[in-house]
């Protein structure tokens, strides 16, 4: 391609694509009894080039990772983040609490006594902001949902 | 043109190797203006300042201004914010503004007590999606662009710019060529004026 095309292709005021730089990469199934518990694991790829601060941001200002569960058919129980890296960026004096790479994050889940039995999704909202070194991306919410047979 | 695009584009190799601050550091502070026949006009907007103010980008019609897209979450606008507050202080009294345009979807509740806390010396007003789609959706922050006396938008910085001399370049050439252009167009005036 001529350079004047790859310019005017990398023009900044042309409208852009929201990036997505975080995806799920898999999401277990997950076979349950009415009253009984199970957990999910949730496996997540962030593009290399970026970060997303943890669920426990180490600044005030930073926004966390986090997972929201709807109310039903499920009721999700516990949430457990990886444990974050500490890491250096050159805008921040200190280390930053991140994911990067890829990561999991496992839900315990209880199927209530009185669940109906079948295949059911359980949704959720997974919300997240990115960075590198020189960019940050504005916060992102995508939908997961984990399959479900209640037995 | 094909000889500017074989430097331009050796340039850029050679700043991939060595980096771009050292390679060809002059050639990229002037390409970072554009000529004023490739600038576009800045989109119009009214967004409201912390005091309730409603504020036209159109108000800032003759100066030469930089509009700064940024959030209280996103770190790398951190760096530049001490920047444009210098800006703003040297380049004030020649036709220079600085307007920074917070994305924070919080609102005032987190940018006020930012802007108090940094002591930001120019005006900032608070985005939405609406400006945001008008210039070109912001995918990235920070957002930086310099615009013109004429409201046209003659350079874009996205991301963490390379550094503070850069801009204060671009906005000394702005600046300047302002002033050069109002000289230049007194000194035909006085022409005109001793022809008749």
């Amino acid at each position: 391609m001529p350079l004047p095309l790859i310019l005017a292709a990398l023009s900044p005021l042309s409208p852009a694509q929201s990036k997505n730089v975080l995806s799920v990469a898999s999401i277990d199934k997950l076979a349950i009894r009415r009253g009984a518990t199970g957990e999910v694991k949730i496996k997540l790829q962030l593009d290399p080039a970026y970060h997303v601060n943890s669920n426990t941001p180490s600044e005030s200002y930073l926004i966390p990772l986090k997972i929201t569960w709807a109310k039903e058919p499920l009721i999700a129980e516990e949430v457990s983040y990886p444990k974050p890296q500490m890491e250096k960026y050159a805008f921040s004096p200190t280390p930053l609490s991140v994911f990067s790479g890829t990561f999991e994050i496992v839900t315990r889940f209880k199927a209530p006594a009185d669940a109906r039995n079948g295949p059911v999704m359980m949704p959720g909202k997974l919300r997240y902001q990115a960075c590198n070194n020189r960019e940050c991306l504005p916060p992102r919410t995508i939908d997961v949902a984990v399959p479900t047979d209640i037995q | 043109m094909q000889k500017r695009i074989a430097i331009a584009a050796l340039c850029a190799i050679t700043g991939l190797i060595l980096g771009f601050s050292t390679a060809c550091s002059n050639a990229t502070v002037k390409a970072a203006v554009k000529p004023e026949r490739d600038r576009k006009t800045a989109p119009e907007f009214a967004l409201k300042d912390s005091n309730g103010q409603t504020v036209h980008l159109s108000d800032y019609k003759g100066k030469v201004v930089l509009l700064d897209f940024w959030a209280t979450w996103c770190g790398p606008c951190k760096i530049e914010i001490p920047w444009f507050m210098e800006f703003e202080q040297q380049f004030k009294d020649r036709g220079f503004a600085v307007v920074g345009v917070s994305m924070d979807e919080d609102g005032w509740n987190v940018v006020k007590p930012y802007i108090q806390e940094m002591k930001i010396n120019y005006r900032v007003v608070l985005g939405n999606e609406q400006v945001s789609d008008l210039y070109g959706g912001l995918d990235s922050l920070p957002t930086t662009l310099l615009i013109d006396r004429q409201g046209k938008i003659a350079s874009v910085h996205i991301g963490l710019s390379r550094g503070k001399e850069e801009f204060r370049n671009d906005i000394a050439q702005l600046v300047d060529a302002g002033h050069a252009a109002a000289a230049d167009s007194g000194r035909a005036l006085a022409t005109l004026a001793r022809a008749k």
